[in-house]
């Protein structure tokens, strides 16, 4: 394993930024896999230095195929994270949609372009990637339609989902639309929550990059085979909002088999404590998102239901 | 008349309103939209909508059609002092045209552009952010440059930026209405989280002056109307810093420069040394300029606008 940094930024008065990438093996640039890139991305780290550990390990026996190199990044805005934000320190900017990146821009597209211009070399390309809404899913790969995405490869991962949603026009920055657009095969791992650490879901997420990784005959790792994954697309899902602003009272979580007419949550009156809305099930399916705070807004997106 | 366009229920008894202020003349059926607190720390329209809705209501005789002010699309931004929208995570001016089956911030996009579609002219008036300060300008996409050019040019501002068509701008207010054949111009001006009032008046006078030339206002309308510059007469240079420090400026906002002349210097007050001299690169106008001291390397210092010689 080789440490690298693959970019460097001086600021006024902290420590000096930098992103750091580790490489195993040599040969064709097989696969780079991407950790945080916003700052409260915990879980994706952690998933990260658990993949780093494990090819350390596999490559001190020998298990690195020869011929093939990969790349991994596990932090790309810890800038970010050591102060409790999201985005960009100081501009509050998304480095998720900088990409593909401009070298003479601004700040964040100066590091969203090193860290492109590193891994589009590659074949494949993975992002341990986080959802807009506060709340678990179960763990999937999650590609978009942009006319490049393979969903058998996607399988590889042997995840319950692969799911395909059609992109919308503010996803175009993103790192994984343009790695597609830019002839790498891109694959975002979502797995299961992001400010917090949940070992079970992230252990499902790191073996099946290793899972990914020894399909394509890149490492030597004895895994079970996971999942047979299902392709899903945003037909498959029916949405579940709330009718009520208040306190969730929430009975239900992500990967529950659910029927149609199934109470799935109670949203309370801040004051009184009574009821206010009943969030009903109005179809059967798996619950693949449940929102997971304890305060819910008027229109809020509670649940989303796999029907299929 | 006061309407309220959107009332969605908070978790603890308050309602998320989005409110419009309705002025009619006696006659006339054209409708002009005035948007502004997309961004929750962007200000300068708040004068603007103040003294529109003053000298409207003072002179309502002068108007046919009417006139509605949407003062803050993004009300807890606004009353919270934060750009986006609270408790999400994306720019709420990247989320447009929305979605009335999507989440909360989605559905209010669906509803604001379900109650602007249809009007004559929709003005979308930004203030940069708190990091810029910029001169009096409307934003056009080249797309739509050859319908909104000849009414960005009534606005009364100093620059018209015809700009490149980002896919990632198709997301904005302005562009998801355009595309629907509803007017909209955009204007920046000024910097975030203050009020320059010479800024706002002036666009008070254009907006008058276009509603003149729309034929739904009588009254006197000042003969001082600016005559922009034209981004496509000339070249618009990026300045960015090249280290990272604190800036101490040299140059004033809206000032012509020349090619060489020192603009800041970006310094380390630790060590007490200059890192980076940043000087133009053309002769021109500098109509963005940096308002926040501390750079990073990339931070963007200063935007000029360079005409084309004859």
């Amino acid at each position: 394993m080789e440490r690298e940094i693959i970019f460097r930024l001086k600021s006024p008065y902290r420590d000096e930024f930098q992103v750091q990438g580790f490489r195993f093996g040599k040969g064709e640039k097989s696969v780079a896999i991407v950790g945080s890139i916003r700052g409260d991305e915990v879980q994706q780290q952690f998933i990260c230095s658990q993949i780093v550990k494990n090819l350390i390990e596999i490559e001190a026996k020998g298990g690195i195929k020869p011929g093939h190199e990969i790349l991994v990044i596990p932090s790309v805005n810890h800038f970010s994270m050591n102060i409790n934000k999201r985005f960009w320190a100081m501009d509050n900017t998304d480095i998720n949609r900088m990409f593909p990146g401009y070298d003479k821009g601004e700040t964040t597209q100066r590091i969203a372009y090193a860290v492109f211009e590193e891994v589009r070399k590659y074949k494949y390309g993975i992002q341990l990637a986080s959802f807009y809404l506060p709340g678990e899913f179960i763990p999937h790969v999650r590609m978009m339609n942009t006319g490049y995405q393979d969903t058998e490869l996607a399988s590889y991962f042997g995840m319950p989902y692969v799911m395909v949603r059609e992109p919308k026009p503010y996803d175009t920055a993103l790192l994984n639309y343009n790695l597609q657009i830019f002839n790498t095969q891109a694959f975002s791992i979502y797995a299961g929550t992001t400010d917090t650490i949940h070992k079970p879901s992230a252990k499902i997420a790191w073996l099946s990059v290793l899972r990914f990784l020894s399909k394509m005959d890149i490492i030597d790792y004895n895994c079970h085979s996971g999942y047979n994954s299902s392709v899903i697309s945003d037909d498959h899902q029916v949405t579940v909002k709330a009718t009520c602003g208040g306190i969730l009272y929430n009975m239900s979580r992500a990967n529950d088999e659910i029927k149609e007419g199934d109470l799935l949550a109670k949203i309370l009156d801040p004051y009184t404590g009574e009821t206010l809305c009943n969030i009903v099930s109005p179809s059967n399916g798996t619950l693949f998102f449940s929102y997971q705070k304890p305060l819910i807004s008027e229109h809020t997106v509670l649940y989303k239901i796999i029907t299929q | 008349m006061i309407k309220t366009i959107i009332s969605e229920s908070l978790p603890v008894y308050e309602k998320l309103l989005v409110r419009k202020k309705i002025i009619s003349g006696a006659t006339g059926n054209k409708r002009v939209c005035i948007v502004t607190g997309t961004h929750g720390d962007e200000l300068e329209g708040q004068y603007v909508c103040y003294e529109l809705n003053r000298l409207l209501q003072e002179n309502i005789d002068n108007l046919k059609g009417s006139v509605e002010i949407y003062p803050a699309l993004n009300p807890l931004g606004v009353d919270s002092v934060k750009r986006g929208f609270p408790a999400f995570d994306l720019d709420m001016n990247r989320i447009f045209p929305g979605d009335s089956h999507g989440h909360l911030i989605e559905y209010m996009a669906s509803r604001i552009m379900d109650d602007l579609v249809g009007a004559d002219m929709v003005i979308d008036i930004h203030s940069s952010n708190i990091f810029l300060r910029e001169m009096p300008q409307v934003r056009v996409n080249v797309d739509m440059a050859p319908v909104l050019v000849p009414y960005a040019r009534l606005l009364n501002t100093d620059f018209i930026w015809v700009h490149d068509a980002a896919t990632v701008l198709e997301a904005t207010l302005a562009h998801s209405l355009n595309v629907l054949n509803t007017k909209t111009l955009v204007v920046e001006m000024g910097v975030g989280m203050r009020i320059t009032r010479e800024y706002g008046d002036r666009l008070v006078t254009g907006i008058f002056n276009l509603l003149s030339n729309l034929g739904m206002w009588d009254g006197e309308v000042p003969d001082s109307i600016v005559n922009p510059m034209l981004s496509t007469d000339g070249e618009v240079h990026f300045l960015n810093a090249e280290a990272s420090g604190v800036i101490i400026p040299a140059v004033s906002h809206s000032m012509c420069v020349l090619k060489g002349d020192l603009l800041c210097q970006i310094v380390d007050p630790l060590q007490g040394t200059v890192l980076h001299n940043v000087v133009s690169p053309v002769d021109g106008v500098v109509f963005t300029l940096r308002s926040y001291p501390i750079v990073y390397e990339g931070s963007l210092i200063a935007r000029i606008f360079s005409q084309k010689k004859e």
